[in-house]
C-alpha cells in the first residue's frame, strides 16, 4: 500500500512555545488511525499544524502528504488536495449562509481541479443528498455557518461539511466533546459512510467513546509533544483500565 | 409604578457621617489669588527657586484660560478670588520649626477611623495624612525606609529629594494639559510622595487621607508616585470634608509614573461632602489624575468608588507608553439629591501589544446626574492593540439622569475595541423577592446595587472594599423621591 | 467666527434680490430669519462637539458657482441616468443639480389627493399647507441647515393625505450635471398625513470630476398612524461633498424607517436626527459605509424620546479601506417622563488597513428610569479565525474576506423592505468590494 501521509521529525511552536517535539507517524491509504493523549499533549496543535494554521510555526521536520510537501501549500490548496478538518470548536461566521459557504468551497476547489463550476440544480441536489447524511435540517442550511448552533448540530455541520467535500484524509478533532449519546451516534454513523477504501482518517480524542463506533486500525498515545506509544486497537481497552498517567509516568 | 416609589420614599434620610468641624487653630492665608499668593505659599513652604518658577509658569498660564464647559455638568461661576489657598492645622513653635501635632486633629483623625499612631494602624497599611493644605503625619516611614522606599508628604519630598522630584514632576500632567492642571500647580500645597525603588514590592498598603476642615478654603493637593523597574505598589486615597453651606473646591493632581515591569494599583474612596438633600453646600471635585506606563510590561490600575463631592470632574488616565503595558479603570460613582458626576478615563494606547479594560458603575439617584465619559485611543503605531469598555448605569427613580458619552478614536487597523452600555433600575419584582424572603427594601436596595457594583469593589483592597460597601449603601439612603 | 462663512455672507447680502426673484415668496420669507442665525455662528469648526472629526468648514473654500440665477441645465435627465433597479416599479423625479425636473415617461398615476413635485412650484400654488411644514425642523437646525434655507430655491415636496397608501416607491433621483466647480442646495419636504404610507428611494448620482459640493436639508412630518421608508443610497464621486440633513417628527404610533447606504462618495456627513413626539411611535435608522481611497464617512444621528412608550432601534456599519476615514456618533436622549422606552444602537466597524481612520462616539443620555436603553460599538478587522475555517475548507483568503465583508454588509441591508431594491445593493455591495463599481467609464453606475 502507498503511503498517503508521512511525517518526518516535526517540531512545531505557537508564541515562541514547542508544542511539537518531534512526531513521526505515517499513515496508509484506508487507513483509520486514533490519536489519543491526555490534554494538553500537542493533539490538537498537530492537526492545525497539518493544515496549515497560521499561527503555529514549523521549526523542523517535514510532512509529505500524496508525495508533495504538504508545509509548502497554502491552507486553501490542502483542502483541495482532499485534507479536511473536523475543528474542534468550529467558528461561527455570522452572515455567510451554510449554502453560499458552500458553494464558494466546492467552486474553489473545482476551479483547483480545474473543472467547470457546478450548475446551480447540481449543487442544491449535492447539498439535499449530503444533508441527509447526517439528518441535518434543511432549515440550518439556510443558517449563517454555526451561529446559534448547540454543540451537537454544530459536529454534524462538520460532518457534513466533510461529505461535501469528499476528504482523502480527514482529521476528527475531538468530534466527540460536548455530544451526548444520540449525536455520537448521528457523527460516527455520518463518518462510516463516508469511508472509502482509498480514504484514511486521523481520529483524535481523549476517550473511548467515538472509537467505538469508528474503529481505528492503528492506535497513537501523543504525550509531551511526542508519540510515546503506538499499538492495535486494543491499546484502547488498556487506556480506558489504566488512564494516562502511567504512561506519563513511564515518559517522565 | 407607584407603590414601589412609595416604598422607596419611606427610607429616611440619613446625615453624612464625616460631617463634624474640628475646632483646630488653623494658620490660614487671606483669600484671593495673584503672584503674591503664589509666592507666598512658596515661601510658606521654604521652596527652592526652581519650584517657585514652576508655580509661576503655571499661574500665567492659568491666566491665559477659562474654566472648561464641555462635561455634562452644571457648575455655578467659581469666585477664584473668594478662596483661600492655604491652610495649615499645626501650631508652631516660636523659631517656626518642628511643628507640633494638636491633640485635637490626631482626635479628628481617630474619628475618622484614621489612627496615627503606628500601634493601632490598619493592619499592613501605612497612612499620609492630609488635613486642608499641609500633610499633618506620615506612619511607617521608617521601616519603608528600610528598603529604599520614600513615602513622604509633598512637601518635605522637595526638601529632602529635589533630584526625584524635579525629574519626574508635572512630566505626566503638564501644567498646560487644562484649566484646573494650571491652577493647581500654581497654588498646591502638600500631598504624598511615593517611589518605589528598583525590584522592590512595597510590604504595606500605603494610604494617603485627605480632609478639608477649614471654612473658604480651597484644597489643591499633589501627588507623585514612581514606580520603578520591577517594582509593586498598592495606594489607596480617602476623602472626608465636614458639612459647610458653602462650596469647597478640591483641585488636585495625581501623577503616576510605571517603569518597566513595574505595577501600581491606584484605589480611591472619595467621599467629600456632597452637599445636603437641598444641593447646598458641598465640594466641588476637579481633579486630574494620569499615570505614564512609561516602560515596556508596566501595568496600572485605577479603582473609584466616587460617592461623595457636589461636583465631580474627574477622568483617571492610562497612558500606555511601553509595549505590553496594561491599564485598567473600574469605577463606580454614586450621585444622590444633587449631586452631579462627570467622570470617566482615557486610555492611550501607544505602546504594541497594549491592553486595557473599562468597567464602569454608575448609579443614579435623588435629583442628580451621573455622566461616564471615556476616550479609547489607538495611535497609528500601537499595533494589536486591544480594549473592552462596559459602562452600565442605574437609575433609581425617574428625576435623575444617567449619561454615557464614550469616544473611540483608532488608528491602527490591528486593534480590537469593544464598547458595550446598558441601563437598568431595580425591579419591583426585585425589590418583592427580597422583601418575601424578609428582606426590608432599604437593605434590599443596598444588597442589589452592591451586588451590581461587586466586580469593582472586589478590585479594591479589603479594608477599603467594606468601608466601600457601607458607604454605597449610606449614600443611597432616601435615593428616590 | 473665522474663514469662508465671510464670503457667503456678502455673497447672500449682494444677491438677495436675485435669489428672491427666482422663487415663491414662501421659501424668500424664511431667508432673512435663517440668515441672522447663520452670521451668529457661522460655519461649525473643530471644537464643536458635532464636527470634532469633520472638518467642514475648508469644505465651502473652493471658489464654487452658485446657480442662483436659475439658468435651466440643458439636460434630460432621463436619459444620463441610464441605471435602473430592476423590477422595481417607481414613480420617478429628478433634482439636476439644484433645480426639480420631470422626466419623461416616467410619471405614473398617483393616488387622489397626492402631490409629487417642485418645491418651489407647490410653494407657489399650496402655500398654505407649506407654511405649516417648511422649514419647520430646520429654523432649529445647526448652520449648515440655516446656510440651506439661506439659499435654497427648490427641491421636491411629497405630500400625502391621510388614509392614503402610496404603492410604488417614490424616487427622488440627484445629479450634478456641470462643467464648472457648483455649490448646491437641495431641499426635499415629506409630509405623511394619518394613517398614509409610503416609500421613498433617493438616489445620490455624481461622476463628475470637477469638485462640487452639495447641501441637502430634508424635513419629514409621519403623522399619527403613519408609516414611511426612506432608502438613501450615495453613490457619487471622489470630487462630491455632500452635507445632508434629515429631520423627521414623528407622531403617536408612527414607524419610520431608514436607510443610508454610501457606496462611493468623497466628503460626506449625514446627519439624521428623530424626534418621537407620540406615544407608541418607532423608529429604525440604519446606515452602511463603505470607505477607500481618501474617502470621509460621518453619520451623526440623534433620536429624541420626547414621551413614553416609544422604541429606537440604530445599526451603523463601516468598512474602511485604505486611507478612508470613518465617522460615527448616535445620542439616544431619552427625556424626563420618557418612560417604557426601549432604544438599542449597535455600530460596528471593520478597518482593513493601516491607514484607515475610525472615530464611533454612541452616547446615551437618560432622564427616565424605567427604560431598557443599550449600546454597542466596536472597531476591528474580519475574524482570523473564521477566515481559517473558511480557507480549511477550500475557499481561497481574498474569496473568503470578500465573504466576511459581504456577510457583514448584509447585516444593514436586511432592512431594507423593497425587495427589488435589496437585491439590486446586494449586487453593488458586491461589486464595490471587488472594485467593479468604478469600472464602466463615462458612468460608475452599472446595468
Amino acid at each position: 500500500m502507498e503511503n498517503l501521509l508521512e511525517i518526518k521529525n516535526l517540531h512545531a511552536t505557537i508564541d515562541g512555545k514547542e508544542i511539537l517535539k518531534g512526531i513521526n507517524l505515517t499513515i496508509k491509504a484506508g487507513e483509520v488511525h486514533a490519536i489519543m493523549g491526555p490534554n494538553g499533549s500537542g493533539k490538537s496543535t498537530l492537526s492545525n499544524v497539518l493544515v496549515g494554521h497560521p499561527a503555529y510555526t514549523v521549526t523542523e521536520g517535514e510532512v509529505i502528504y500524496k508525495g508533495k510537501n504538504l508545509l509548502e501549500l497554502s491552507p486553501e490548496d490542502r483542502s483541495h488536495e482532499g485534507l479536511f478538518l473536523s475543528f474542534q470548536y468550529p467558528v461561527e461566521i455570522p452572515g455567510v449562509s451554510i449554502t453560499n459557504f458552500m458553494r464558494a468551497a466546492i467552486n474553489a476547489k473545482r476551479e483547483y481541479l480545474k473543472q467547470e463550476p457546478m450548475s446551480a440544480g447540481d449543487f442544491l441536489k449535492l447539498m439535499r443528498e449530503k444533508r441527509a447524511l447526517v439528518n441535518l435540517d434543511s432549515k440550518l442550511a439556510n443558517r449563517s455557518v454555526n451561529e446559534g448552533f448547540s454543540g451537537g448540530e454544530k459536529k454534524r455541520n462538520e460532518i457534513f461539511q466533510m461529505a461535501m467535500l469528499e476528504p482523502t484524509l480527514s482529521i476528527l478533532d475531538e468530534t466527540d466533546s460536548g455530544l451526548d449519546i444520540d449525536a455520537l451516534r448521528i457523527v460516527a454513523e455520518g463518518v462510516n459512510k463516508l469511508k472509502r477504501p482509498d480514504t484514511s482518517s486521523i481520529v483524535i480524542t481523549h476517550y473511548q467513546r467515538l472509537l467505538d463506533y469508528i474503529k481505528p486500525d492503528i492506535v497513537h498515545v501523543l504525550y509531551n509533544g511526542r508519540i510515546v506509544m503506538t499499538a492495535g486497537p486494543e491499546l484502547v481497552q488498556e487506556l480506558e483500565v489504566r488512564g494516562y498517567d502511567w504512561i506519563k509516568n513511564e515518559n517522565q | 409604578m407607584k407603590k414601589k416609589n412609595n416604598i422607596l420614599k419611606k427610607i429616611a434620610n440619613k446625615a453624612y457621617e464625616f460631617g463634624f468641624v474640628s475646632k483646630i487653630k488653623t494658620d490660614i492665608i487671606e483669600s484671593g489669588l495673584s503672584e503674591e499668593t503664589v509666592r507666598l505659599i512658596s515661601q510658606k513652604k521654604n521652596e527652592p527657586e526652581w519650584m517657585l518658577e514652576f508655580r509661576l509658569q503655571a499661574y500665567r498660564h492659568w491666566l491665559t484660560l477659562e474654566m472648561p464647559q464641555w462635561a455634562h455638568l452644571d457648575i455655578p461661576p467659581i469666585d477664584y478670588q473668594a478662596i483661600s489657598y492655604y491652610a495649615d492645622p499645626l501650631k508652631k513653635n516660636k523659631d517656626n520649626k518642628n511643628k507640633e501635632i494638636d491633640p485635637e486633629l490626631m482626635k479628628t483623625f481617630e474619628k475618622l477611623g484614621i489612627p496615627l499612631e503606628e500601634r493601632l494602624a490598619l493592619s499592613g497599611t501605612a497612612v499620609d495624612a492630609v488635613m486642608d493644605s499641609v500633610s499633618v503625619k506620615t506612619t511607617f516611614k521608617e521601616e519603608l525606609k528600610e528598603k529604599g522606599i520614600i513615602f513622604s508628604s509633598m512637601g518635605e519630598a522637595i526638601q529632602e529629594h529635589p533630584e526625584l522630584v524635579r525629574q519626574y514632576l508635572g512630566t505626566v500632567v503638564n501644567y498646560r494639559d487644562n484649566f484646573f492642571a494650571a491652577l493647581n500647580t500654581a497654588v498646591f500645597s502638600d500631598g504624598s510622595f511615593v517611589y518605589i525603588p528598583k525590584g522592590v514590592r512595597c510590604p504595606r498598603e500605603l494610604s494617603t487621607y485627605f480632609r478639608i476642615n477649614a471654612a473658604n478654603t480651597g484644597q489643591f493637593e499633589r501627588t507623585l508616585i514612581i514606580a520603578d523597574d520591577d517594582s509593586y505598589v498598592s495606594y489607596l486615597e480617602g476623602c472626608t470634608a465636614p458639612m459647610r453651606d458653602e462650596n469647597q473646591l478640591h483641585a488636585a493632581i495625581v501623577e503616576i509614573v510605571v517603569n518597566e515591569n513595574a505595577e501600581v494599583k491606584y484605589s480611591t474612596v472619595q467621599n467629600w461632602y456632597p452637599g445636603d438633600a437641598e444641593g447646598k453646600g458641598g465640594v466641588y471635585n476637579f481633579v486630574t489624575k494620569r499615570g505614564d506606563c512609561r516602560g515596556n510590561n508596566s501595568k496600572l490600575s485605577w479603582t473609584q468608588v466616587e460617592t461623595g463631592s457636589a461636583i465631580t470632574w474627574k477622568y483617571p488616565s492610562c497612558i500606555l507608553r511601553g509595549d505590553n503595558s496594561q491599564g485598567e479603570f473600574y469605577s463606580v460613582a454614586l450621585t444622590n439629591n444633587y449631586q452631579q458626576a462627570d467622570t470617566g478615563t482615557k486610555m492611550i494606547h501607544l505602546g504594541k501589544n497594549t491592553k486595557s479594560t473599562i468597567i464602569s458603575k454608575g448609579i443614579s439617584a435623588g435629583k442628580s446626574q451621573n455622566s461616564y465619559r471615556g476616550l479609547v485611543r489607538v495611535s497609528k503605531n500601537a499595533d494589536n492593540a486591544r480594549n473592552y469598555s462596559q459602562c452600565d448605569s442605574l437609575l433609581l427613580g425617574d428625576k435623575c439622569g444617567a449619561h454615557t458619552f464614550p469616544y473611540m478614536d483608532i488608528h491602527n487597523n490591528s486593534a480590537i475595541v469593544e464598547h458595550e452600555a446598558t441601563t437598568s433600575k431595580i425591579s419591583e419584582d426585585q425589590l418583592f423577592y427580597c422583601n418575601q424572603r424578609g428582606i426590608g427594601t432599604e437593605e434590599a436596595i443596598g444588597l442589589i446595587v452592591n451586588g451590581y457594583a461587586r466586580e469593582v469593589l472586589n478590585k479594591l483592597p479589603m479594608e477599603f472594599a467594606v468601608e466601600a460597601q457601607k458607604l454605597l449603601s449610606v449614600s443611597l439612603e432616601g435615593a428616590v423621591g | 467666527m473665522m474663514g469662508n462663512e465671510q464670503e457667503y455672507i456678502e455673497l447672500f447680502g449682494q444677491n438677495r434680490e436675485i435669489i428672491d426673484s427666482a422663487c415663491a415668496a414662501l421659501l424668500n420669507s424664511k431667508r432673512q430669519d435663517a440668515f441672522e442665525r447663520f452670521k451668529a455662528t457661522g460655519f461649525p469648526t473643530r471644537k464643536d462637539e458635532a464636527w470634532r472629526n469633520t472638518p467642514i468648514a475648508k469644505q465651502f473654500g473652493i471658489d464654487y458657482g452658485m446657480n442662483l440665477k436659475r439658468a435651466e441645465a440643458d439636460v434630460n435627465a432621463a436619459t444620463i441616468f441610464h441605471c435602473d433597479v430592476p423590477n422595481l416599479k417607481s414613480h420617478r423625479v429628478y433634482i439636476v443639480n439644484d433645480s426639480y425636473s420631470q422626466a419623461e415617461g416616467y410619471s405614473r398615476e398617483l393616488p387622489q389627493g397626492v402631490i409629487l413635485g417642485s418645491l418651489n412650484a407647490i410653494a407657489a400654488s399650496h402655500p398654505t399647507l407649506l407654511e405649516k411644514y417648511y422649514n419647520r425642523l430646520a429654523a432649529n437646525g445647526d448652520s449648515i441647515a440655516q446656510f440651506n434655507t439661506m439659499f435654497a430655491q427648490d427641491g421636491v415636496v411629497l405630500y400625502v393625505p391621510r388614509n392614503t397608501v402610496v404603492e410604488e416607491t417614490i424616487q427622488i433621483v440627484s445629479l450634478i450635471q456641470a462643467n464648472v466647480e457648483m455649490l448646491l442646495n437641495r431641499r426635499i419636504l415629506v409630509i405623511l398625513e394619518e394613517n398614509s404610507k409610503a416609500n421613498i428611494l433617493l438616489c445620490d448620482h455624481s461622476s463628475q470630476e470637477k469638485q462640487s459640493l452639495s447641501t441637502l436639508v430634508t424635513e419629514v412630518f409621519v403623522g399619527t398612524g403613519a408609516s414611511l421608508n426612506i432608502y438613501d443610497i450615495e453613490e457619487t464621486a471622489n470630487s462630491n461633498t455632500r452635507v445632508a440633513t434629515m429631520l423627521v417628527d414623528q407622531a403617536a404610533d408612527s414607524h419610520f424607517n431608514h436607510c443610508c447606504v454610501t457606496l462611493t462618495n468623497g466628503f460626506t456627513r449625514n446627519s439624521i436626527s428623530v424626534a418621537l413626539n407620540g406615544r407608541g411611535a418607532d423608529t429604525s435608522i440604519n446606515g452602511l459605509a463603505i470607505g477607500d481611497k481618501t474617502q470621509h464617512i460621518d453619520n451623526h444621528t440623534l433620536v429624541d424620546h420626547n414621551v413614553a412608550d416609544c422604541t429606537s432601534s440604530e445599526l451603523y456599519k463601516y468598512i474602511l479601506d485604505e486611507s478612508s476615514t470613518g465617522v460615527f456618533a448616535g445620542k439616544m436622549h431619552i427625556h424626563p417622563g420618557a418612560q417604557r422606552t426601549v432604544s438599542q444602537q449597535t455600530n460596528r466597524n471593520l478597518c482593513l488597513t493601516t491607514c484607515a481612520h475610525m472615530y464611533a462616539q454612541p452616547q446615551l443620555e437618560i432622564y427616565a428610569d424605567d427604560v431598557k436603553c443599550s449600546h454597542g460599538s466596536t472597531v476591528g478587522q474580519l475574524d482570523e479565525s473564521a477566515l481559517f475555517y473558511m480557507q480549511q475548507r477550500g475557499i481561497p483568503a481574498d474569496e473568503a474576506r470578500h465573504l466576511l465583508m459581504y456577510a457583514f454588509a448584509g447585516e444593514v441591508i436586511e432592512n431594507i423592505d423593497i425587495v427589488p431594491l435589496k437585491e439590486r445593493l446586494h449586487i453593488l455591495i458586491e461589486k464595490r468590494f471587488r472594485g467593479e463599481l468604478g469600472k464602466c467609464k463615462g458612468c460608475n453606475l452599472c446595468k
